[in-house]
């Protein structure tokens, strides 16, 4: 698993408040996670401070699970 | 109570009367406030007379690139924004059927617009700090109408719904948004009306005088504060009694 992926877990778990053994690549973050519309504006903020990115709001709405934003971290993040 | 020691506030529309008196009064409780405004003698001026604790920065609000350009501006000379308060605000009067597109739209463009793109741009850093307080100055005339001045109510009625909107949206992140409602306030915009208009206007003021800027910089204070967190989504209608609603 990459360092990235890690980070975004982290992330996740932390502001959702989920166990980590849920929050799998292909998790949607509203419909598996429990997050609301509110959450995952959030969790993209977060993974732009963490990653130093800027996530453009039509790049934000196709991350919808774990797996979307490790790959879009992925790519330009770093 | 109401101390905002610490806290930092823009001020859209800050050389008018009612502008003005918030940006006094936010200050004196002891925020850091950037002024904004057309007018740059004005600004400089009132900017100089706070002293310390202020930035200043010149905006067109009809202009959107300036509109997108004042927060992130603001928030970079103080460091983070806590509260933002919506009362920049134009009339072009005129009667409904005599009313231009271009009436309709510069006043829709400033007044609504400008709010919500900064209100937008303010909510992102508040989400962060899980702290915000977005305050917008509409009228009496947005909730009970006013002839001449369709555009102005529809705007003025526009910003409570969306201040309503927003309060549900970001409650839950410690965040609250409300309208300020004044009636008729001693500003350059009453100084224009005539004496008998002066007079008729006073006898549907229970009050019996028009209201001061210093009426309405008390609800700002109030709807900044801390104390007033759990207020949100609502209107405060300063306005000596004329509509009780």
């Amino acid at each position: 698993m990459s360092d990235i992926a890690d980070r975004v877990k982290k992330i996740v778990v932390e502001h959702l408040g989920v166990d980590t053994d849920k929050v799998k690549d292909n998790a949607s973050f509203i419909d598996d996670l429990g997050a609301d519309s509110l959450d995952t504006v959030e969790l993209v903020m977060a993974f732009e401070e963490e990653f130093g990115v800027e996530i453009p709001d039509d790049a934000a709405e196709t991350i919808l699970t774990v797996g979307d934003a490790v790959q879009f971290l992925e790519k330009n993040a770093g | 109570m109401f101390d905002l020691t610490g806290k930092t506030a823009l001020v859209t529309g800050a050389t008018g009367g009612i502008g003005e008196g918030i940006a006094r009064a936010l200050h004196e409780r002891g925020a850091t406030v950037t002024l904004s405004g057309t007018r740059e003698e004005k600004l400089q001026a009132l900017a100089a007379d706070l002293g310390e604790r202020v930035h200043y920065r010149v905006a067109n609000l009809s202009d959107r690139e300036a509109v997108d350009a004042l927060v992130p501006a603001a928030e970079e000379a103080m460091g983070s924004l806590d509260i933002l308060v919506n009362n920049a605000g134009i009339t072009r009067d005129n009667i409904f059927m005599r009313m231009k597109d271009d009436e309709w739209d510069q006043v829709m463009e400033v007044n609504l617009a400008s709010a919500f793109r900064l209100s937008r741009a303010a909510i992102k850093g508040m989400m962060r700090r899980r702290y915000g307080r977005i305050i917008g100055i509409t009228s009496v005339v947005g909730v009970t109408g006013n002839p001449g001045q369709a555009n102005y109510a529809a705007a003025k009625a526009g910003m409570i719904g969306m201040t309503k909107s927003i309060a549900r949206e970001v409650a839950s992140r410690n965040i609250t948004a409300n309208a300020i409602a004044p009636g008729f306030i001693e500003t350059a915009m009453t100084d224009a009306l005539n004496d008998k208009q002066r007079e008729s206007i006073l006898q549907s003021v229970p009050a019996a005088r028009l209201g001061t800027t210093l009426d309405i910089a008390a609800a700002a204070v109030y709807l900044a504060s801390e104390e007033a967190g759990y207020v949100t989504g609502q209107t405060l209608h300063v306005n000596g009694g004329m509509a009780m609603i």
